[in-house]
């Protein structure tokens, strides 16, 4: 299973990294060698399997909807790489185009 | 001063430990020095902790021996110096999973894991070195440095929990703190010659412990023996409201349960031994013939699908961690690298702060789950986490353990994996299927063997697996080895 260049850079895209193409040069080998591995799994037939989501079965209990103890905002903030009274700081979220 | 080497060189230090402190042969405060001044004059040989907490550990101390001055009770692990894996957040104390995104990050809370070791009257002494995010077999993806193998300092004490094992190896706790997700206990156990224990899948909370592969990770103990590692999980399992995915089942007293191998049912998988190298299965054998000659029964057991567990486990838990990761986007805490738009700010404060193999299973991950190629991956490989369960199931119809290797080689050479990641994973095959089950496994040491590139002996894990929530079977067999067998009282020649 060959990864191309393109398809790493798209992958790194979804995944919010920047690679550089050094990087996206060693992907291309390390994930094509990696999925190749995988397709291994394709031999076998699955058909009909019910496919396993988590090791034990999950249920949502219900607690009583009473206030707990919370982080208050300043010990929340305090690693926050930048803040600004009570909240976290971010560069501009909006692009406006030209 | 006597009493208190002797306390650290017991066969089980916890237990004795925790006996001398609560009956005021030595205080909390005596034990905890001690321990100190062993990591400061040993610690920079090996690299284990990545940061010691000096005033903590001692404040731990003085508290617990006013307290039992007191009257009090002073809990299961009175006085008993335990080290932590940097995956588990602890309050006040820097906390950076291994990797620079997360250097200087100060959490506001303890992890259920870590509240619960000192409501026990365990001593915190610091912090202990993993692979980045607890994503390597070797330790050699952490940030800062790497551990060195105290039976060869040239070599992996294997990972990612590769500080808790060694610390334990070389004396620089009692007994430490691991997570596993993938084999990251009982393989750095098996290359270090330690007990490493993986409970059941939900057995102990996870909450603050920062997530790699949320249906895969579990918390474990690492300790000098079966007997130790049963007190160090009772002190740290059972239900928390914080983790919706820990199970309500009680707790047992697992130290009170019999360890008598007669009538002990060890399933013995083909699997596990099929091309394995001589040198690991001789020793591995012999310790199912002590088992046999104690009264246990051999049976042949399958587990079919076992070649197939490294593909759907590295498609299953790069998946969780490229979800679980995305949390790390410069916002709130760690690393921020500045940028003029948001979106950019976060490409690049994650090409910063990540290494290459965070990297690597993130882009792994991200490309199993794109649309087009989910069925194909993530959905096979849960179909196949199926199969592997169901082996189990049915093989433990016929026994009540199943027994085999823990890891196919003893510990290799620092860099001799680094270049080719697929290799490394490879190594992790007989640990994964035990994870995507939810199942409890523990390694213990069974023997020695001759590396093949030369040096001296190498500890030999033998790997125990148990059905769910049977943790009891694994201490039955375990202590039931180690009652006739002493490979778990050696030590490493440099640190005994």
């Amino acid at each position: 299973m060959r990864i191309t260049a393109d398809e790493v850079r798209a992958t790194a895209e979804l995944a919010r990294l920047e690679l550089t193409e050094q990087e996206v040069g060693s992907l291309e080998r390390d994930l094509s060698a990696i999925l190749d591995y995988m397709t291994d799994l394709s031999a076998l037939d699955t058909t009909g399997v019910e496919p396993m989501t988590h090791a034990v079965p999950l249920f949502a209990p219900l607690r009583a909807d009473v206030l707990g103890l919370q982080l208050d905002a300043e010990t929340a903030l305090a690693d926050a790489p930048r803040s600004e009274g009570s909240f976290f700081e971010v560069p501009k979220i909006i692009e406006v185009s030209e | 001063m006597t009493a208190v080497k002797e306390l650290m060189s017991a066969p089980d230090p916890v237990a004795a430990i925790a006996a001398a402190v609560r009956s005021k042969q030595v205080t909390a405060l005596e034990i905890t020095e001690a321990y100190l001044a062993r990591i400061a004059a040993h610690d920079g040989k090996l690299g284990c902790y990545y940061r010691v907490d000096t005033d903590g550990a001692r404040a731990l101390a003085k508290n617990l021996d006013e307290k039992i001055a007191r009257g009090e009770e002073p809990g299961l692990l009175a006085g008993v110096p335990i080290g932590v894996k940097d995956l588990l957040v602890t309050s006040g104390v820097e906390t950076t999973a291994g990797s620079k995104i997360l250097e200087g990050w100060i959490p506001p809370y303890d992890g259920t894991v870590v509240a619960k070791l000192k409501v026990a009257g365990a001593i915190l002494l610091g912090k202990l070195s993993m692979d980045e995010f607890a994503m390597g077999s070797s330790n050699e993806t952490s940030a800062y440095g790497n551990v060195k193998n105290p039976w060869d300092r040239e070599r992996v004490p294997g990972g990612s929990s590769g500080g808790s094992a060694a610390a334990v190896a070389a004396g620089l706790c009692a007994a430490s703190i691991g997570t596993d997700t993938g084999g990251s206990i009982r393989q750095p156990a098996s290359l270090t010659g330690t007990t490493g224990l993986k409970p059941t899948y939900g057995r102990v909370s996870r909450y603050g412990v920062i997530a790699f592969a949320s249906s895969l990770d579990q918390v474990g103990p690492f300790a000098r023996s079966a007997a130790d590692a049963a007190l160090v999980l009772r002190a740290i399992s059972g239900h928390d409201p914080h983790d919706a995915t820990s199970l309500p089942e009680s707790v047992p007293d697992w130290s009170a349960e019999s360890s008598d191998p007669k009538g002990l049912r060890i399933g013995v998988p083909a699997e596990y031994f099929e091309g394995l190298e001589a040198s690991i299965a001789a020793p591995v054998n012999a310790a199912l013939k002590v088992l046999e000659a104690a009264g246990a029964t051999l049976v042949p057991v399958k587990l079919p699908h076992t070649r197939y567990g490294v593909a759907a486990y590295y498609i299953v838990a790069t998946a969780e961690c490229s979800s679980n990761l995305a949390r790390y986007d410069g916002v709130r805490y760690g690393l921020r690298v500045p940028a003029d738009s948001l979106g950019v700010m976060y490409k690049k404060t994650r090409a910063a702060g990540f290494g290459p193999e965070v990297k690597r299973r993130i882009m792994l991950g991200t490309y199993a789950l794109r649309s087009g190629y989910y069925d194909a991956y993530y959905r096979k490989a849960q179909q196949v986490r199926t199969l592997v369960k169901r082996d189990f199931e049915e093989a433990f119809r016929h026994c009540d353990v199943i027994a085999g290797p823990t890891s196919p080689q003893v510990a290799f050479k620092l860099g001799e994996k680094t270049a080719d990641p697929l290799s490394m994973y490879l190594s992790d095959i007989y640990t994964i299927p035990c994870n995507l089950a939810g199942l409890p496994g523990m390694s213990i040491p069974c023997g020695f063997a001759a590396p093949k590139d030369g040096g001296p002996q190498l500890p030999v894990g033998l790997q125990l697996l148990a059905a769910p929530l049977a943790e009891g079977q694994l201490f039955r067999a375990a202590r039931a080895l180690q009652q006739r067998t002493d490979f778990h009282t050696r030590r490493p020649p440099e640190f005994a």
